[in-house]
């Protein structure tokens, strides 16, 4: 298991290399290149030697390229051109609240739809299979930024019962120590901004997890059904084992393959894709400040969006293919 | 008395039809009415084409599908009533050996914790060591060497996973195994290995058979008794030595006649029935003798209109059981010679 890993990480560093380049060649590419993209088009031309110069990019390709690539291993990602802060602490201060929402999402929707998938596969053909699949065919249907504002109208408006916007209560003195509102509550043990802060999430985690929800459910029920139908359950039935040993060891060990991936894949494109959920609950995650971002052409700031991500998919890719071992041996062999 | 006694079994599946409300519009008669009956100690070996039921009927014994009607009799108790704890219970005693030993295998399980998950369920041998003997001792038996134990079945070869299923079978020390096509899957050399080592474990721990295949040979070579199946029934069964030698129901001699002969002479000169058409849909089984479709000798009376049961036929020696209206006469005749 270990050489697995191992060769696993091995297998990251072309692809990082490759994503380097791409993030090195990106600004430099631009319509009149970063000289420009930083200056507006009211630039003289003295002043675009002068950024030019500043920037280093009078010197050879691949000295900037090397240069890059020092910046990059010092976690330098740059400063943001709208407003003049290091990239990275800007990420430090909304990235807390993006993961919080998306790890709350994945809890919905695994918690959920695993459970859902299984009992789909079980009683196939039976009412409850059916609500399920149409159910999770409407949570792919319905844009999420509706989804959202139905959501807030119910649950916050109608019945009040949870708030509307934001992360936490501004009245709720917390204290803030990695960002991570919830987190933060349990380490300070200041429960009531802890419960405050996963309050505030159950909205916009409900309303993201619609998507992954039904993907996890439909994945799971499909997976399901063909675990069912192999010959090695009719074995472990012959056996003699009991039903819910046989659900638990042998039917959905088995049936977690495809649903690992999609559960890996959803997880990325959450963290890049909750950006229309936070505009609805106005939470200060990313999303908003990429939105900005994308309109202004702050490259940095996109540049350090795209190396995050980046990073993401491949840390969760890695995650996914580590625990394909775990659950198939076959794979674990390659 | 004989330890399993199979009685009048049908396993008949639904046909629905229908976009919102499922309405049964017929059934598939995958096992229609068969009885027999194997001794403590017997080797009953059940051939057939691929779709006459002989698996559906395994699988019904097994109680891995639910028989419509009729009963299964293990040593007195009646398995076709018995539900939850009791019939996972019984299933210490009635294991069964499958055909595809790379997917009824577990592929996340190593051989260990196959062969011990048995053990488990069934609370036997006491304490880990114990338990660990057991597993040795079955690996011996069935030939696999010590250092399987931590291997995923997709790391051996077709045969040594057929020789996991059979340990895995025999490690809760059943009386019955009911094998469906053991050795279908494996190369021919392969299978002669397989077909001793069922035939050796058999002697030396007791073991009942229920052998279901498609091949004559392999079926006659580990079963005393053979029971012939079309279309959800049996309409032949007979010692195997006699059923090989006097065939005696047209269906039959058709199967025995397609075995070719390993000397060119004689298999030039010996008599070839070659049946047309194809097996008939168990949904729509034909009226009379469900074999009068495709019968070289078929006639215009009974064999359309009336259901042939099985009779004894004394050719001799022991029970020769035969569903065939003209089987005395059929027997005498020479083949048809154009079919």
């Amino acid at each position: 298991m270990g050489r697995f890993i191992a060769r696993r990480l091995m297998q990251l560093v072309p692809t990082l290399f490759g994503l380097s380049i791409l993030l090195f060649i990106w600004p430099r590419q631009l319509p009149g290149g970063p000289e420009t993209a930083l200056l507006g088009d009211r630039g003289t031309p003295e002043q675009l030697v002068l950024i030019r110069q500043s920037l280093g990019l009078d010197e050879p390709l691949i000295v900037q390229y090397g240069k890059f690539l020092e910046r990059l291993a010092r976690f330098d990602l740059g400063t943001s051109i709208s407003t003049r802060r290091p990239v990275l602490t800007e990420f430090a201060d909304r990235f807390p609240a993006t993961v919080e929402l998306t790890v709350t999402a994945m809890i919905i929707a695994i918690g959920l739809g695993i459970p859902l998938g299984y009992l789909a596969a079980r009683h196939r053909g039976s009412i409850l299979d059916q609500l399920s699949v149409g159910w999770s065919l409407l949570g792919v249907c319905v844009p999420i930024f509706f989804l959202g504002y139905v959501l807030k109208a119910v649950g916050a408006e109608n019945l009040g019962w949870f708030p509307s916007t934001g992360r936490q209560d501004p009245t709720i003195d917390a204290t803030h120590v990695t960002g991570f509102y919830v987190l933060d509550g349990l380490l300070t043990q200041e429960w009531d901004a802890s419960l405050d802060a996963l309050w505030h999430l159950v909205l916009p985690g409900l309303t993201l997890a619609s998507i992954p929800l039904a993907a996890i459910v439909r994945i799971t029920r499909a997976s399901v059904i063909e675990v069912l139908g192999t010959e090695h359950v009719r074995t472990a039935e012959a056996k003699g084992l009991t039903d819910a040993v046989l659900r638990r060891r042998h039917v959905l060990r088995n049936a977690m393959l495809p649903v690992s991936t999609t559960i890996g894949l959803m997880t990325g494109t959450l963290l890049s894709g909750a950006v229309l959920t936070e505009t609805v609950f106005a939470f200060a995650g990313i999303g908003a400040f990429l939105a900005q971002a994308i309109s202004e052409l702050d490259y940095p700031v996109l540049m350090g969006f795209i190396l995050f991500i980046a990073l993401i998919y491949v840390l969760v890719n890695l995650v996914v293919d580590v625990s394909y071992g775990l659950i198939d041996p076959r794979i674990r062999v390659r | 008395m004989s330890l399993l006694q199979v009685e009048d079994l049908s396993v008949h599946f639904p046909i629905t039809r229908g976009a919102l409300l499922n309405r049964t519009v017929g059934h598939v008669r995958a096992v229609d009415g068969v009885s027999f009956s194997i001794p403590r100690h017997g080797a009953y070996g059940l051939v057939g084409e691929s779709g006459c039921g002989k698996s559906t009927l395994g699988r019904a014994i097994m109680r891995l599908n639910t028989p419509t009607s009729g009963t299964v009799t293990y040593d007195g108790t009646d398995l076709t009533a018995l539900h939850g704890r009791r019939l996972r219970g019984m299933r210490r005693h009635v294991q069964m050996v499958f055909q595809d030993p790379m997917s009824s295998l577990d592929p996340r399980q190593n051989v260990e914790t196959i062969l011990l998950e048995g053990l488990h369920t069934h609370n036997i041998g006491s304490g880990t060591a114990a338990r660990r003997a057991l597993v040795a001792d079955v690996l011996d038996a069935v030939g696999l060497p010590r250092n399987s134990l931590s291997r995923y079945p997709h790391e051996f070869s077709g045969g040594q996973r057929q020789r996991i299923g059979i340990a895995r079978a025999l490690i809760v020390e059943p009386d019955l195994i009911v094998a469906d096509e053991p050795v279908s899957a494996l190369d021919v050399s392969i299978q002669a290995q397989i077909l001793n080592l069922l035939a050796d474990l058999q002697a030396s721990r007791g073991l009942t058979y229920l052998i279901i295949a498609h091949d004559l040979a392999v079926v006659r070579h580990v079963s005393r008794t053979v029971g012939v199946m079309y279309l959800g029934s049996l309409v032949e069964e007979a010692d195997s030595d006699d059923l090989y030698a006097t065939p005696l129901h047209p269906y039959t001699r058709a199967l025995v006649s397609a075995v070719p002969v390993p000397d060119p002479d004689v298999e030039d000169r010996r008599e070839r029935i070659i049946l047309r058409g194809d097996l008939p849909s168990a949904a729509a089984p034909p009226s009379g003798c469900r074999f009068h479709t495709r019968c070289p000798w078929v006639r215009d009376t009974r064999c359309k209109d009336e259901r042939p049961l099985l009779r004894t036929i004394s050719t001799g020696a022991t029970n020769h059981r035969v569903a065939c209206h003209w089987a005395e006469e059929i027997a005498a005749a020479p083949a048809p010679a154009s079919v």
